[in-house]
């Protein structure tokens, strides 16, 4: 990993900044530590310079010199911390454990001095006391220790937080690398994705941490997407299915139609055949934009609350003729009072599609030849059922008759679009309800399920991103 | 019937022109909505026909336009979309129809001199006549020849509104939509099965059929042979 990138790289830089600071506090605590000890040890040993210098003046103003030189050497044998030195009034050394005056650091005759030992030079703290208005006695205290004990301190502190920054720094640069070479494996695997292989997934390496907690929740992201490409590939099929089968047709007929040598008659034959198969196409089209534009969810225009008893009436009223000559008998039965929230037109045809394919799928069954359209109230929601006599739909192919644009290959065969059941389910859906084929022994049964409306309460709009969708489409 | 055209497809603007000129109407074309606002301030028209996407100026806010300056001239709207919302919007924005694309010429000629019609008589009769069929919007009646005729309620405004538009072509879909309130084409051909339901109940027994089929277009309400 180049210096460059390791400084960009967030994680990098945020554990240096930790390891930086802790090396700075460690430092600060141990300074103090050694501040304070320093001070405490100074005080004590110039409290007991101060009182040794105090009793050894009493000696010599109650005693003389003499006893001042006695007491001194005595103390100086004493093997204590005590440094001594007492002159003469000739300035000649008399007694104490060092032999001149010794060189002063800072102002003369007080404070730190060094002294000469044989095993090499120490420093003590210490008073020059004046006799007779000359320098000479100095009461001190050696300070080695102490020194020594403060410079282990001081070492301690520059060691410790090389150390500390040492292994930060290390630690920084090494966890760094781990998690950049996580997340860069992540984005080499999405990149790859990108690239078009749908089936690629983010590498998970099973410590349950939360990058690779992301790992699994990306990954299933990806599963629900390649699913969706799946489905969006199977639905671009049934459309091509569904277009090029008319247009092949209308192309045939109109091939057949110049091939025709029958003259004008022909031709005139030939192109209203053409015109009958466009108009197919042009249904079939219409139904496919409907699905595809009742999926991306539709505007709130035209949604109203409106009981759907008198809505299936009329929808049964417009079909009662044609089904009584195509030899059905409707039969209605319709429960009052059931308010549904919704669009009067998407369910006037969503019925309408059900009973047209009833008398087309059911039109040979044997007789008595019927159909049977029902409102029921099952609250918390509003059945409307159209069911037949007809051949039916076999179990296996319910789900299937009411996924997107599919139509059953049985259906191919009869005029029409067949696409009646995907657009009922797609209603159903944009009205927040499903759809059930059952078997109406014999016969198909279809049940529309959609939530009953509160009246006094309007339902909730439409969420506000299915809405923003079909403005998008719309635009 | 002065009517004009604002579509900025030549090929479909033409072959409409020319089937409104083979009716009997005069038509002119404008290729955008510009020249086809001038055009409809200036001239007086019987009835506009308006693609709704148009460049440069999209078609309803030529519409509107229109309506601000006062032009009262009905409005067809042609559009590739047809959704419910779609067509209401068109409405709102003041159409008085809406055709949706692809389409028959048979279905928008009928649809425009019904709007042509509307221009001139604006408020509905409260009876029409044909021939010797009475219909009395008041009453709820229907005579023909001196004998009431029993109608369903839905069989009556379907008569009405043939009678409305007498000797003049109504298609299903104009029948769909103006007798049931369907914006939709069901699989079946239910309207055929309503119509013959009515034309035996007016026409059954009657010398002179009134209700005519017109092969390729749609129905048609009038007296003397078809």
């Amino acid at each position: 990993m180049a210096p460059a990138r390791l400084l960009r790289s967030r994680v990098f830089r945020r554990t240096l900044g930790v390891v930086l600071l802790l090396a700075c506090v460690a430092a600060m605590v141990t300074g103090l530590v050694g501040w304070h000890a320093n001070t405490i040890y100074t005080r004590a040993a110039e409290r007991s310079i101060e009182t040794d210098a105090a009793e050894l003046r009493s000696e010599l103003v109650a005693r003389g010199f003499e006893a001042l030189v006695k007491a001194i050497a005595e103390r100086s044998r004493s093997g204590g911390s005590g440094v001594y030195y007492v002159a003469d009034a000739a300035g000649t050394y008399r007694a104490g454990n060092i032999t001149r005056l010794p060189d002063w650091r800072g102002p003369f005759g007080r404070g730190l001095f060094s002294y000469a030992t044989p095993a090499g030079p120490r420093m003590a703290a210490g008073l020059l006391i004046q006799i007779d208005g000359e320098p000479r006695l100095v009461v001190g205290r050696d300070i080695e220790d102490q020194r020594e004990l403060l410079l282990a301190i001081y070492r301690t502190i520059g060691f410790g937080t090389a150390l500390l920054l040492l292994l930060g720094v290390g630690g920084s640069v090494l966890i760094a690398r781990h998690i950049q070479a996580r997340i860069e494996s992540m984005s080499g695997a999405s990149a790859d994705i990108m690239s078009g292989n749908l089936s690629g997934r983010i590498p998970v390496d099973g410590s349950g941490d939360e990058l690779d907690r992301l790992a699994v929740q990306l990954n299933d992201m990806l599963d629900r997407i390649e699913q969706l490409m799946a489905g969006l590939r199977e639905v671009s099929d049934n459309i091509a299915h569904d277009l090029k089968t008319p247009l092949n047709r209308l192309r045939n007929r109109a091939e057949a139609a110049l091939a025709d040598s029958g003259g004008a008659e022909a031709w005139r034959f030939g192109l209203e055949r053409v015109i009958d198969e466009a108009d197919e196409l042009i249904k079939t089209f219409n139904a496919l934009l409907l699905i595809a534009r009742l999926e991306a969810g539709s505007s709130s225009e035209g949604i109203e609350i409106f009981d759907v008893a008198p809505l299936a009436a009329d929808v049964a009223e417009l079909y009662q003729p044609v089904a009584e000559d195509a030899g059905f008998s409707l039969d209605c039965s319709i429960v009052r009072d059931v308010p549904v929230r919704g669009n009067r037109q998407l369910l006037s045809q969503a019925l309408a599609n059900l009973i047209d394919n009833s008398l087309k799928y059911a039109a040979h069954a044997l007789p008595p030849r019927s159909i049977e359209i029902a409102v029921k109230r099952v609250p918390p929601f509003v059945e409307l059922v159209v069911a037949d006599r007809g051949p039916g739909i076999a179990p296996s192919d319910r789900d299937r008759a009411l996924r997107r644009f599919v139509r059953l290959e049985e259906s191919r065969s009869l005029p029409g679009t067949g696409l009646g059941l995907s657009l009922v389910a797609a209603v159903a859906r944009l009205h927040r309800g499903h759809v059930r084929l059952e078997d109406n022994a014999p016969g198909l049964k279809v049940v529309v399920q959609l939530p009953l409306a509160r009246v006094a309460q309007p339902m909730p709009e439409l969420p506000p991103e299915r809405r923003l969708e079909a403005e998008a489409a719309k635009g | 019937m002065r009517v004009l055209i604002v579509e900025d497809d030549r090929e479909i603007a033409h072959f409409v022109q020319r089937g409104l000129k083979e009716s009997g109407h005069g038509a002119e074309v404008a290729f955008d909505g510009d020249s086809g606002l001038d055009l409809a301030l200036s001239g007086s028209f019987d009835a506009i026909i308006m693609d709704r996407m148009l460049p440069g100026r999209d078609g309803l806010s030529v519409i509107q336009e229109l309506r601000r300056g006062g032009v009262r001239s009905p409005v067809l709207i042609l559009s590739a979309l047809g959704e419910v919302d779609d067509r209401v919007k068109g409405l709102k924005a003041g159409g008085d129809d809406y055709l949706t694309k692809p389409f028959a010429l048979t279905e928008l000629l009928a649809r425009v001199e019904a709007l042509g019609r509307r221009l001139t008589s604006e408020e509905p009769a409260t009876r029409y006549a044909v021939g010797d069929l009475v219909l009395d919007r008041l009453t709820h009646k229907v005579m023909r020849g001196g004998e009431t005729i029993v109608l369903q309620p839905r069989e009556f405004r379907l008569l009405e509104y043939l009678m409305r538009n007498a000797g003049q072509v109504v298609t299903r879909t104009m029948l769909l939509e103006n007798v049931w309130d369907y914006h939709f084409d069901p699989q079946t051909n239910v309207i055929d099965v309503h119509i013959s339901r009515l034309r035996g109940k007016i026409d059954k027994g009657f010398d002179k059929p009134l209700l005519h089929t017109v092969r390729g277009a749609g129905y048609m309400i009038r007296d003397g042979a078809g």
